[in-house]
């Protein structure tokens, strides 16, 4: 068949992928990670750090389907969730000395992972059949489906308590017993750096930019001979792996697994932290899971109301800034770049301005609701309010009303203004130079 | 094996009450360029969606170089060497020109479904990418990502996809539509540059572009071929005059 084409001697070879200061970032990255735990020392700080990782690799392995391969998933927590429980089982097994082989709980993620594209291999065969609303449908009714399952078995998944496990079950595994926190730290980067450079390579690899061909146009993809079912199916399996490995992580860090870990709500975990981080881009969601963790581990400490921030943050990104934070980030270094920063400070500044002042008026007059109903006791953060406006829970609203207005005004200035930047950007420079990665 | 690459046997296709094609017949013979003309919704677009696959057959068999592929899904037809392009611009919007290309070069160098390889590596998909992006003139738009191409771009990308899986039939839906004289002339030069030894089955409704490529051309009106012959018959052919012209045509409107 390559016979028509005449043979041509080639202008460049095609490898052109290393690029010295994504090299840096990568590397920057990883010492951060080694590091970080010096400088966060506190059993909290840790705990917090622990707990990032597993998301971060949730994040990612929600966008291979999402970002990548255009499915909108309300049920990845089916493969955490059972990657998780799996894993669970396995340490009380090895721990019982009831497997046949020694699994060292360093290795249990691979039981996670297993399980979790076991599990995206069965119910994934018929939920790619379909695509667009139908597949999130069926993702969604998976989802409960199996979290009906989870409570008519509470022998494996364990009714309302749960399963616990001990991770630091037998033999020291060259001295690590894995019993305090900063080890399972360090085996928890481990797996996340693994699973990022895997789950990297994917997006490389034939399958990955085919899932790419897929998200863009499924029915073209059928006449250049593949089968958009099956490039969606073979997707789909390969990220319940990496949602398996990250549900094992999980598991290993709190020794407790509850039905919970099955949920609608948790699937949405994956969605919402890929989407604000970014989904077009691979590190969005590492980003996104950062910033979710924050809002949703760290915030749940100051405020009742972190759910309604969570929420709020989502729908704000949804409507204001679909690209998330990286392609945000990635547009504005393009302007930068192309030297119209000076022609862009002053909208930017007054969006950064208006919007904080949004916020801070949001939060107030929020924090203000939360404290009328539950008490001041309840609502830390409004009780600083009220002391800042002179213990007057009235001046507070009032303060509360006049920074969301006017920030929601300057706000609009400024997109305006920024809009208009734009479009004498685009004019000029009618097309990007570089494909977005 | 047949001499023909593609024949229709009295194909027929209906959607609801209304039959579309009625008992079309056609013969294209191994490596001819055939132009297929007619009134708007005669169904020139319905015939290549029947013949590629993306509509199943009300009746009749279609054969592609002498078997039946009749049933088979468009990736199976694909596979066994016939490509198409479409008439509203279909690509991949959000991958560069190159992955555009490289998409489509990968499943007849038997890469299937690899996730465990990288492309980079693969030499022979970046070479014939390459060599596809240069024969389309598409160098310098390489990593541009294919949704923001001008038109005409879009459209030569489009047959680049076309052709680059190596299919020896290819079918054109209206590759010039709504281009200016000098980017369809261009256009023409492409297609017959990229379509040399295949069988080429092309929509088209610019008389100029016909006459400049078809060694053939087929007269489809309300469902059935009603004339193939070479564009001096069809041109002297009162039948088609008739119908497809008007009876009052004369030799300056057609030509």
């Amino acid at each position: 068949m390559s016979a028509t084409l005449p043979a041509q001697p080639m202008p460049r070879t095609a490898v052109r992928t290393f690029s010295p200061a994504r090299a840096l970032l990568w590397l920057a990255s990883v010492a951060v990670l080694i590091l970080a735990p010096l400088v966060f020392d506190s059993s909290a700080s840790l705990t917090f750090l622990t707990q990032l990782g597993t998301l971060i690799v949730l994040a990612l392995s929600y966008n291979m389907l999402f970002g990548q391969a255009g499915m909108l998933s309300f049920g990845h927590a089916v493969y955490s969730g059972l990657g998780a429980y799996f894993s669970v089982h396995a340490m009380n097994l090895a721990a019982a000395q009831a497997l046949p082989v020694p699994l060292p709980v360093v290795f249990v993620p691979v039981v996670g992972g297993l399980a979790g594209l076991l599990f995206g291999a069965v119910f994934g065969y018929l939920n790619t059949k379909r695509s667009g609303t139908a597949f999130a449908m069926i993702t969604m009714g998976i989802c409960e489906l199996v979290f009906a399952f989870s409570h008519m078995f509470p022998k494996f998944f364990g009714g309302e308590g749960g399963v616990s496990t001990n991770r630091s079950y037998g033999e020291p595994w060259f001295g690590l017993t894995f019993g305090p926190q900063i080890q399972v730290y360090y085996l928890i980067v481990v797996w996340l750096l693994v699973s990022t450079a895997l789950m990297y390579g994917f997006t490389r690899t034939p399958l990955g930019r085919l899932a790419n061909a897929v998200r863009d146009n499924a029915e073209r993809v059928e006449f250049i001979g593949y089968n958009p079912h099956r490039i969606r199916y073979l997707t789909l399996a390969l990220s319940s792996f990496f949602a398996g490995i990250s549900g094992a992580l999980m598991a290993i860090n709190f020794e407790i697994v509850g039905s919970e870990s099955l949920s609608v709500v948790r699937s949405g975990d994956g969605l919402v932290f890929a989407f604000i981080g970014g989904a077009g881009s691979f590190v969005g969601p590492i980003v996104g899971a950062i910033l979710g963790g924050l809002l949703t581990i760290k915030l749940s400490d100051f405020s009742m109301a972190w759910q309604l921030y969570l929420g709020l943050v989502f729908i704000g990104f949804v409507m204001y800034g679909p690209l998330g934070m990286v392609g945000i980030a990635t547009s504005a270094w393009r302007i930068v770049r192309s030297g119209r920063l000076a022609r862009v400070l002053p909208s930017w500044l007054g969006a950064i301005v208006g919007g904080a002042m949004a916020v801070a008026g949001i939060v107030i007059l929020v924090e203000l609701a939360y404290a009328h109903t539950f008490g001041p006791q309840k609502a830390v953060i409004a009780l600083q309010v009220q002391a800042l406006v002179g213990g007057s829970a009235l001046a507070g609203w009032i303060l509360g009303l006049v920074l969301f207005s006017a920030g929601v005004a300057g706000l609009r200035r400024a997109s305006r203004a920024m809009r208009s930047a734009l479009e004498e950007q685009n004019a000029l420079h009618p097309i990007p130079s570089r494909s977005a990665a | 094996m047949s001499d023909y690459a593609i024949e229709l046997k009295d194909v027929r296709k209906s959607f609801g009450k209304a039959e579309i094609i009625r008992g079309a017949q056609l013969q294209v013979r191994r490596g001819e360029r055939l132009a297929v003309i007619g009134p708007n919704g005669a169904g020139k677009t319905t015939l290549f969606n029947l013949i590629s696959g993306r509509f199943g057959l009300s009746s009749g068999d279609i054969l592609l170089n002498g078997s039946s592929i009749v049933g088979l899904r468009p990736f199976e037809i694909n596979r066994r060497g016939l490509s198409r392009s479409f008439q509203i611009t279909n690509i991949f919007h959000r991958l560069s020109v190159y992955e555009n290309l490289r998409c489509a070069v990968l499943w007849s160098l038997g890469y299937r479904y690899a996730f465990w390889r990288p492309l980079a590596r693969l030499r022979d998909v970046n070479e014939r990418a390459d060599a596809v992006l240069e024969q389309i003139g598409l160098q310098a738009r390489r990593d541009a990502l294919a949704g923001v191409l001008p038109y005409a771009e879009q459209r030569a990308l489009e047959i680049g996809i076309t052709v680059a899986g190596g299919a020896d039939v290819i079918l054109l839906d209206e590759p010039t539509a709504g281009m200016s004289r000098s980017e369809s002339d261009a256009a023409v030069d492409l297609i017959r540059r990229m379509t040399v030894g295949k069988t080429l089955l092309m929509v088209e409704h610019d008389m100029g572009v016909i006459f400049g490529l078809a060694d053939r051309i087929a007269v489809v009106v309300y469902g059935e071929v009603i004339a193939c012959d070479t564009p001096q018959n069809i041109r002297a052919n009162p039948a088609v005059q008739e119908a497809y012209l008007g009876t009052h045509a004369n030799e300056g409107a057609v030509a």
